[in-house]
């Protein structure tokens, strides 16, 4: 009898799981996804670097995160409050487990904390106003900040937490160490605490997540697994979607952007993303390095500087090259950063006619010649961009003789501030605009003060709010600097922003995914029909 | 024979050293990785600390020397880009350079020799021409050309066969291979192809002007008034003469193969060395360009040096040239 019983529940238990793996089997959704580049690694502060923050950061996660419209969320932190000016209590997330099963505790947040910090980690942006962390007990913390900081939730939300018992065990305390020329385990391999976990990796071929059954929230996604695919060729990117080998690519090239919409199956995402592009010239040389005029400095007059902003066709930039997808930009930060300003944000008109004036009341009635250097491979039609820029400088008289090169030759250029003209973009890695303020705007200085400013644009004014800036705690006085700076920025002309370029994607159209403007690809948002 | 190959090795070795050499020098121009390494917020000086560790702030011959010094231990080195050992990078990469190779040479050769043959027998025919029109064809499309024309007609319309990759693989100890699985040989097709046209036509085009060289020699006129069938004279008495410069050139050519597996590689986005030299450039990644390039002069030297065991073996004169110095 009870054989019998046991049997027939036997069965039926049998008969449950058939039909359990049969509908799990039909519900297997892989989602395969392409970018042009691989990360470099999978060690979370290894390289500060988009595409590999965004790939880590669907494994790893932080004390804050970024939510469907790009606002902080509670991550592995569930609340937090400012206890006195430099003092932040963040409460943990209870019961949090890592991949490789250990518990998440404070311990892992300093842990975390100081390898983020420590030699061979290239995230210490994130964590550079901190001073130290103190643990209240195993789900709180105390951070303590070097000033007030008001910013902090928003600058660790990429500051991602790793295990410490799984660092120690596996030997990857750091991130690299060059001079012992040995591989870190970590940045193969990872073990966090986020909605997915990294099932396998072979470097710049294939990178596969599957779901995380024992993460904390509630899945908003429906795939069972994800396989990223660097394709690095544009036309094979684009390829490899049209021939359904894809469902979702990033970046399509402009060009490409009708065809893909022609297809019924396709779709294109597009945004304004958070950088901005601009041209920087150089304004602290008594003479340009690259130019015909002798013994002064064109730039150092503010109507020429005026003279090349207004003979600039943004329109003609934004319809030709950019395919009516740039957002024309008037300040130096994107509309996604932190503390941006909108009533700054307006563009001197095109005037080729005023400019012309203006370059004859500055003592140059026929113009003059001026070398530029411009990446080619680094931002969308950058090349292109610049060529527009020199066609146009040219109808008003300013002859550019244009340099333009790889970005490895580029970049060292305008770090040694040994260009007279430049291009450049620029995301503020802290996603706030005095991260814009410090590294281009101010005065170079000691430390990384400046250090983009490739024409050493200085105002002690805007150098004075930017060092104010980083020590208010009022949020609302904290905002008023901002747009103070900026507003002299703009009246020097110190720079001539030019547009944010859009993120663009190419997916089936049956793939819904959540576009957010740093171009992180969460797969937590990921639906596939 | 010994001194020979001695001298040889001597002369290789040179070889090897003098590509190290121009390539260090050529470094230069490249640009700086430090900047991609440490991300826009580092601060100059721990650029500058970065550049002195990695001794990038040396003037070339010394980056050389401590390059050639590691190297002879079989040290390439940290890749700056990924951070990971070169000799692990590339051992992950050879296995698909050298699949992909293979395969292209296997086709130049399967293709090119047969329609070479068929052209050199009935140059009259339609399908002659039609082979020679297309011969033409491959001599002038570029590689990165044809393989995206490929990719749209096989991958995109027809849909048969794989963009890009190399498909499912399997671990044969160290070494990954695509020849086990169907994906993987589906995926190896278009690469393949795409690599081998230019050799193929090439193989082609010499076969066919060897052996109508050879069909008006004398001893297949004397086979022919033997009143042999034309199947012996064709195959065993013209085509067997015809090979030997062919197979010499294909041989020769299988370094170039490798070599411009680059552009191939690029496209298909197939995960080989070229790939990985392609993405080295541009992000200044020095020690795997040098490593890559030496290997690649390796692979030259190696083979020149198979060649001229070879000719050694069937030139008597090349030993009585070593006799006469004695």
């Amino acid at each position: 009898m009870i054989r019998a019983v046991s049997l027939r529940h036997l069965g039926a238990w049998a008969i449950a799981c058939a039909v359990g793996l049969a509908a799990f089997q039909a519900e297997a959704r892989t989602f395969r996804f392409a970018n042009q580049g691989d990360a470099l690694s999978v060690d979370p502060h290894m390289h500060n670097e988009a595409v590999l923050l965004s790939l880590t950061g669907n494994v790893y996660e932080a004390l804050t995160g970024r939510g469907r419209k790009f606002e902080i969320t509670p991550e592995l932190a569930t609340d937090w409050k400012q206890t006195a000016p430099t003092v932040w209590r963040f409460n943990l997330r209870k019961n949090v487990k890592f991949h490789d099963g250990s518990p998440f505790t404070a311990d892992d947040v300093i842990f975390s904390f100081e390898r983020a910090k420590g030699e061979g980690s290239d995230v210490r942006v994130y964590v550079a106003a901190i001073r130290e962390i103190r643990k209240v007990d195993a789900n709180a913390i105390d951070i303590v900040t070097t000033e007030p900081f008001t910013i902090l939730p928003q600058t660790v939300s990429r500051w991602y937490i790793m295990s410490k018992k799984w660092c120690e065990k596996n030997g990857a305390m750091r991130p690299v160490d060059v001079r012992k020329g040995t591989e870190n385990y970590a940045s193969t391999r990872a073990s966090g605490t986020g909605p997915f976990k990294l099932e396998s990796r072979q470097p710049g071929v294939k990178t596969v997540f599957v779901p995380n059954p024992e993460w904390w929230g509630k899945a908003e996604h429906n795939i069972t697994e994800a396989i990223f695919t660097p394709i690095a060729n544009d036309a094979t990117r684009v390829a490899a979607l049209i021939s359904g080998e894809m469902d979702m690519v990033d970046p399509v090239p402009l060009q490409d952007v009708p065809r893909i919409r022609s297809n019924p199956d396709l779709q294109v995402k597009q945004s304004p993303e958070m950088r901005t592009i601009f041209l920087g010239m150089d304004q602290k040389r008594d003479e340009l390095l690259f130019s015909n005029v002798k013994g002064k400095n064109p730039f150092k007059d503010k109507r020429v500087r005026q003279a090349v902003y207004q003979a600039i066709d943004i329109e003609a930039i934004r319809t030709r090259i950019m395919r009516g997808v740039s957002t024309p930009a008037g300040i130096m930060v994107a509309p996604s950063v932190e503390g941006f300003v909108p009533e700054l944000n307006k563009r001197l008109p095109f005037d080729a006619e005023g400019a012309r004036r203006l370059l004859s009341e500055a003592g140059y009635p026929s113009g003059f010649e001026v070398g530029m250097n411009c990446p080619n491979d680094r931002y969308v039609n950058d090349g292109e961009i610049c060529q527009a820029v020199a066609s146009m400088l040219a109808k008003v008289g300013i002859k550019v003789n244009l340099v333009a090169e790889p970005k490895t030759q580029f970049f060292p250029k305008v770090l040694s501030r040994n260009v007279s003209f430049y291009l450049a973009g620029w995301t503020p890695a802290s996603q706030d605009a005095h991260n814009a303020l410090f590294a281009l705007m101010s005065t170079p200085g000691e430390g990384a003060q400046g250090q983009f400013n490739g024409g050493a644009y200085s105002n002690p004014k805007v150098d004075d709010l930017t060092r104010r800036i980083g020590a208010e705690n009022d949020p609302a006085k904290r905002t008023n600097m901002i747009a103070e700076a900026f507003r002299i920025h703009q009246d020097d002309i110190g720079h001539i922003p030019l547009h944010q370029q859009p993120i663009t994607w190419g997916l089936r159209k049956s793939v819904e995914m959540v576009q957010i403007p740093d171009n992180f690809q969460y797969l937590r948002w990921v639906t596939v029909k | 024979m010994a001194a020979f190959v001695l001298r040889r090795l001597v002369q290789a070795a040179l070889v090897m050293a003098a590509v190290g050499l121009i390539a260090f020098a050529l470094f230069r121009f490249v640009g700086d990785p430090v900047v991609f390494m440490l991300g826009q917020d580092a601060t100059p000086a721990e650029r500058a600390a970065m550049s002195a560790q990695l001794g990038l702030d040396q003037p070339f011959h010394v980056q050389y020397g401590r390059f050639v010094a590691r190297a002879v231990q079989g040290d390439f080195g940290l890749s700056l880009r990924q951070l990971r050992p070169v000799s692990t990078l590339f051992a992950e990469r050879l296995p698909a350079t050298l699949e992909l190779s293979l395969a292209a040479a296997l086709f130049a050769v399967a293709v090119g020799i047969p329609m070479g043959v068929y052209t050199a027998l009935k140059p009259r025919s339609w399908l002659s021409q039609a082979f020679l029109v297309v011969s033409l064809i491959g001599v002038s499309l570029p590689t990165f050309l044809i393989g995206i024309l490929l990719i749209l007609v096989f991958a995109v319309q027809l849909g048969w066969l794989p963009s890009f990759g190399r498909g499912d693989v399997v671990m044969l100890g160290g070494w990954s291979t695509g020849l086990l699985t169907v994906s993987g040989l589906k995926a190896l097709i278009l690469p393949s192809i795409t690599l081998g046209l230019f050799q193929m036509t090439l193989i082609m085009r010499l076969t066919r002007s060897e052996m109508l060289e050879v069909l008006r020699a004398d001893h297949i006129r004397f086979a022919r008034a033997r009143g042999l069938p034309d199947r012996l004279v064709h195959f065993r008495h013209a085509l067997r003469n015809t090979l030997v410069p062919v197979i010499t050139v294909a041989g020769l050519q299988l370094g170039s193969i490798v070599a411009f597996a680059i552009i191939t590689e690029t496209v298909f986005q197939w995960p080989g060395m070229g790939l990985l030299f392609i993405q080295s450039v541009m992000f200044a990644d020095v020690p795997v360009m040098g490593a890559y390039l030496c290997l690649i002069a390796l692979l030259f030297v190696i083979i020149n040096l198979v060649v001229d065991l070879l000719y050694y073996a069937v030139d008597p004169r090349l030993r009585l040239d070593g006799a006469a110095a004695h």
